[in-house]
């Protein structure tokens, strides 16, 4: 019976709405609705017990964002695959844009404001960065991965937006997207060594691009890794993280009664340091539970990116699924005073309408790759077929 | 195929290894981060729950003490007094009903009170008192202290709160200070400490931040209760500074009570070569003091509604046709355009311009007259001669260099400028062609032409000056880097001596000659004469009919539709040095109104005699001098 199914698939290799809407994930949908009920209770509580303004306006957006989520996974992952270039040639435009605006204008500049909402195009570059990767190594064979000149183009394609971002200048966001395209090399096949190699590299180039450095650009990057050279920046922040993390305890001071947040000792309580207000509230257990949830997304992702039949899905859910877990990893370990303060929110629980629409996006294709996990893609394209 | 197949199988088989190689790094990454939750929530749980709950460290603001406000000699008009409190923490109070009606025993607290405290709580943080009320009686502070325990987030507290020793006498000039309201809040945290006031009238507001003064720290630390376990360093901030007006409180306060027989007056005295104003009155007045300790919405209304406005300083922005004491700037006017002190008019009661017939007040005439005649008798017939002979410019141009038609610029806030009509002005603002019957009327300081009484006494000045005195009624700031605000003497009007003299002669006729409109008022004793006109402005039109029948007496009128008095002087006569205007609301004539209480005022002016006597020095005494 089900071989048969997969012999029709095979043959026919388009889906009806129906058998798509079947096969969405409704689990992962349930846990991103979790997450982001958590988030918004947090906003209720940030807001001292009350609807506005942040948690009624988080709510439409999340409404909103589930929306975009839906049609992208219900897009076919073929015309994902074409679009993959154009979208990254797309992204790439709107950071030399920004660029230019931002040399027009007022130095630091990152945002396009479309009216109604306010584009950050790095966040847009990070989920087109992963489709362009995944779909240049579709195309090669594991021989192909082995042979150096075919890495050049994808290390251009990753490096060209990281360089961009980093004139914003965003070094955070920079290296997540050189990270996120480190974890698509890896999963591609690249040999360890030339990972060795690289990072050996670009170790070497330190001293020499540091010289050639202003000393405010020296000073920017200094306070950078060492925030507590300056006390009452982010180094106050981090402080005031930490005790409100750790006067939390175990089970919590109880939603609503976080005195660190709502005396605001607190800094940005209701964007970076949401995860310290819901720990600070709700304890060890609450922190350890939000991350369960995300830790159940990942498996889902990971599952998603095995179980595809096609190498352009695998790349694209593994890509996607690690840029999650950065965002992740990094606003948890910067709450914790793990690593410095880099202003990275969590995903789908901070308060912010970009960051929100970006990561429910991602999670579409995420989606997409497993409605159309059993669709193949030529190695050499589509247009092969034709 | 085969080997396409292989191929595919064998990137799928790495992809799979390697992916299974990220997942395991993440589980790790993230047991790594629930670890660091471990450590802070679990292990070092107690150090940060004694950081978070015992040891804040606050810094505290010491609001600095306000400068005082003294007059020309150092009387205090502006001083701070001890004042206590209650203050309430919100956030320490479960029911905020119930504390309420536990502090009312103590203490009245009506509905506006509470509806006053429940808006300023949900203004600030939580955490930073309100204050409930001020200007507690011992009694009222040690039941408070006594009950402490059932009135929990309820403290007492003792600040500085402004006193008035003047009260209504001087409350047009120096202002009040009042609470802080939400729109001027800018962010200077000394702003929202309870209790705090800030100007917002009169001197207090213009020269606020100088008497503000700044603020100094105390860094303390806290528990979470906000009480104070220690002050770990200390900065003092700096007092406010002294600010010295030119006003004799004395005489402002013989100024006033004078006025007080009336129902609505105004009254200017000043100094006719630099400026300074010694007395500068409006009756009714009100008291400063409530608006600081916080008005009632009844008390407030009946402010506003009042028929004879308390709130408005009517010297500077009351705005009053001048009457006949706008002659003189149609003389000088006259004689600037050639037309001498001896053009004689003839007027038989009346003059006719087209088909309209323009009146003398005095029905029968006054025969022959020259320009001191005509001043001396305030005849309007010759008034009209030379007016429709000079035209409306040419009289507004001159009332302009007397500073009349625009604001003088008095250091006050709220002054008004009034109005001198031009022919572009009634075009301009009415969208009408001027008619040659206005200049006459506005010759005679009716029709468009308003001024206020500061302008009068102004263009008074500088008729017996000859110079372009500027009125003001600050001196200087003492304290710390005292320094007399620089006023440059004022610069010579441009008008010939021998005008100013004819027209100067002519007021004295005025007052002391045996027709002048004011002699009943003459100054008897010996150099201390004034000179002066008078001025009365009708505020209704008499009809054709009524001047028929008889014009109707303003004692026989409501007092609303009575004409306004008006006198203007200098003193004395010889070797003038005061200047005074007097307006008296619906008075009647100004001769009969206005010119007894400028006598009077004169009078006293010159018996004190301010300008005469030594002011306070304005820098500290003994620097760069040598005993």
């Amino acid at each position: 019976m089900s071989m048969l199914d997969e012999m029709h698939l095979r043959r026919n290799p388009s889906l009806t709405l129906g058998q798509k809407l079947w096969s969405i994930n409704w689990g992962l949908i349930l846990l991103i609705a979790l997450l982001a009920g958590f988030g918004m209770a947090m906003l209720y509580s940030a807001a001292n017990g009350s609807f506005d303004p942040w948690a009624s306006r988080q709510a439409m957006r999340f409404l909103l964002g589930l929306s975009v989520l839906l049609v992208v996974a219900l897009i076919d992952i073929r015309l994902w695959f074409r679009l993959a270039y154009p979208i990254y040639l797309l992204s790439l435009l709107l950071l030399v844009g920004v660029e230019v605006m931002g040399s027009i204008g007022m130095g630091a500049q990152r945002w396009i404001d479309l009216g109604i909402i306010q584009l950050q195009p790095s966040e847009v570059m990070k989920v087109a960065l992963v489709l362009a990767l995944a779909r240049y190594f579709h195309g090669l064979t594991l021989q192909d991965v082995g042979r150096p000149h075919y890495l050049i183009p994808p290390v251009f394609l990753a490096f060209a937006p990281a360089a961009l971002v980093l004139r914003q200048p965003d070094l955070g966001t920079a290296l997540m997207l050189l990270m996120v395209s480190g974890a698509v090399f890896f999963a591609a096949g690249v040999r360890w060594w030339k990972f060795a190699l690289v990072i050996a590299a670009v170790g070497g180039a330190v001293p020499l691009v540091w010289s050639h450095l202003h000393t405010y650009q020296q000073k920017r990057v200094l306070t950078f890794l060492d925030p507590e050279s300056d006390p009452l920046g982010s180094g106050y922040h981090i402080m005031q993280s930490k005790i409100a993390l750790g006067s939390g305890g175990v089970l919590g001071k109880g939603f609503l009664q976080g005195s660190q947040s709502h005396l605001n000792f607190l800094p940005e309580k209701q964007t970076d340091f949401i995860f310290t207000m819901l720990a600070e509230e709700l304890g060890m257990v609450g922190g350890l539970m939000l991350m369960a949830l995300f830790l159940l997304v990942f498996i889902y992702g990971f599952a998603i990116a095995m179980r595809s039949r096609n190498h352009f899905g695998r790349l694209v859910a593994l890509g996607v699924t690690v840029n999650l877990f950065l965002y992740v990893f990094i606003n948890i370990a910067m709450v914790t005073g793990l690593i410095p303060v880099v202003g990275v929110p969590l995903p789908l629980v901070s308060y912010g309408g970009t960051a929100m629409l970006a990561v429910l996006f991602s999670l579409g294709l995420l989606i997409s790759v497993s409605i159309h996990r059993d669709i193949r893609i030529p190695r050499r394209g589509l247009r092969d077929e034709a | 195929m085969s080997e396409r197949r292989n191929e595919e199988q064998g990137r799928h088989r790495r992809f799979t290894r390697r992916a299974a190689m990220l997942a395991g790094g993440q589980v790790l990454l993230l047991g790594a981060l629930a670890g660091r939750m471990y450590y802070l929530q679990v292990v070092e749980a107690e150090k940060y729950k004694l950081l978070a709950e015992d040891n804040r460290i606050n810094i505290r603001l010491l609001p600095p003490p306000r400068g005082q406000i003294v007059d020309r000699f150092g009387t205090p008009l502006a001083v701070n007094r001890q004042n206590y409190r209650v203050l309430l923490v919100s956030e320490q109070v479960r029911d905020l009903d119930a504390s309420f009606d536990r502090l009312d025993r103590i203490v009245a607290l009506d509905a506006d009170d509470r509806e006053r405290i429940r808006g300023e709580i949900k203004r600030k943080r939580n955490f930073v008192p309100v204050t409930v009320k001020e200007n507690l009686s011992w009694e009222q502070v040690s039941r408070i202290e006594v009950n402490a325990p059932e009135l929990p987030g309820v403290s007492i507290d003792v600040g500085e709160t402004r006193h008035y020793p003047y009260g209504d006498v001087l409350s047009h000039i120096v202002g009040y200070v009042a609470a802080v309201s939400e729109k001027e809040l800018t962010g200077d945290p000394l702003l929202e400490l309870p209790g705090f006031r800030v100007g917002k009238n009169g001197v207090e507001k213009l020269h606020d931040e100088e008497l503000r003064g700044t603020a100094g720290t105390s860094q303390i630390e806290v528990n979470a209760l906000g009480r104070m376990i220690k002050e770990l360093s200390r900065q003092d901030g700096h007092p406010g500074r002294e600010v010295v007006l030119t006003i004799d409180a004395g005489l402002q306060s013989y100024v006033h009570q004078r006025l007080a027989n009336e129902q609505s007056a105004s009254a200017v005295v000043m100094d006719i070569d630099n400026g300074e104003l010694l007395a500068l009155s409006s009756v009714p007045s009100y008291d400063p003091k409530p608006f600081n300790i916080g008005l009632s919405r009844k008390q407030w209304l009946d402010l506003v509604n009042d028929p004879l406005s308390p709130l408005s300083n009517k010297s500077i922005a009351g705005t009053y046709a001048p009457g006949s004491t706008f002659k003189m700037i149609v003389a000088l006017a006259g004689l600037a355009g050639g037309i001498g002190a001896d053009h004689k008019v003839y007027c038989p009661g009346h003059m006719t311009l087209g088909n309209h017939r323009f009146h003398c007040w005095k029905r029968g005439g006054h025969g022959s007259l020259d320009l001191e005649g005509a001043i001396q008798q305030s005849c309007d017939v010759w008034f009209y001669d030379v007016s429709k002979r000079v035209g409306i410019d040419r009289i507004a141009a001159m009332a302009r260099r007397f500073g009349l038609g625009e604001p003088v610029g008095i250091d006050l806030p709220g002054e008004r400028g009034g109005t001198m009509p031009t022919k572009a002005w009634k075009l301009a603002n009415l969208g009408q062609h001027w008619q040659g019957g206005e200049t006459l009327v506005n010759a005679i300081g009716q029709g468009f032409v308003l001024t206020t009484p500061l302008q009068l006494a102004v263009m008074t000045a500088r008729i017996a000056s000859g110079r372009a005195v500027v009125p003001h009624v600050t001196r200087g700031l003492r304290g710390a880097g005292g320094v007399e605000l620089v006023r440059p003497e004022a610069p010579k009007l441009d008008i010939p001596e021998a005008h100013l003299d004819i027209v100067r002669a002519a007021m004295d006729a005025v007052v002391n000659s045996a027709r002048g409109t004011a002699r009943g008022s003459a100054i008897e004793e010996p150099g201390w004469e004034m000179a002066g006109k008078t001025g009365t402005s009708q505020v209704r039109r008499i009809t054709k009919a009524e001047r028929a029948a008889g014009v109707i007496k303003n004692e026989d009128l409501p007092w609303r539709r009575r004409d306004h008095g008006l006198f203007v002087a200098y003193a004395p006569v010889d070797k003038p040095r005061y200047a005074c205007a007097v307006v008296v609301e619906h008075g009647g004539g100004g001769s009969s109104a206005a010119a007894p209480i400028a006598k009077d005022i004169m009078l006293e002016t010159q018996r004190r005699d301010p300008l005469g006597n030594e002011p306070l020095p304005l820098v500290a005494q003994g620097a760069g001098q040598k005993a």
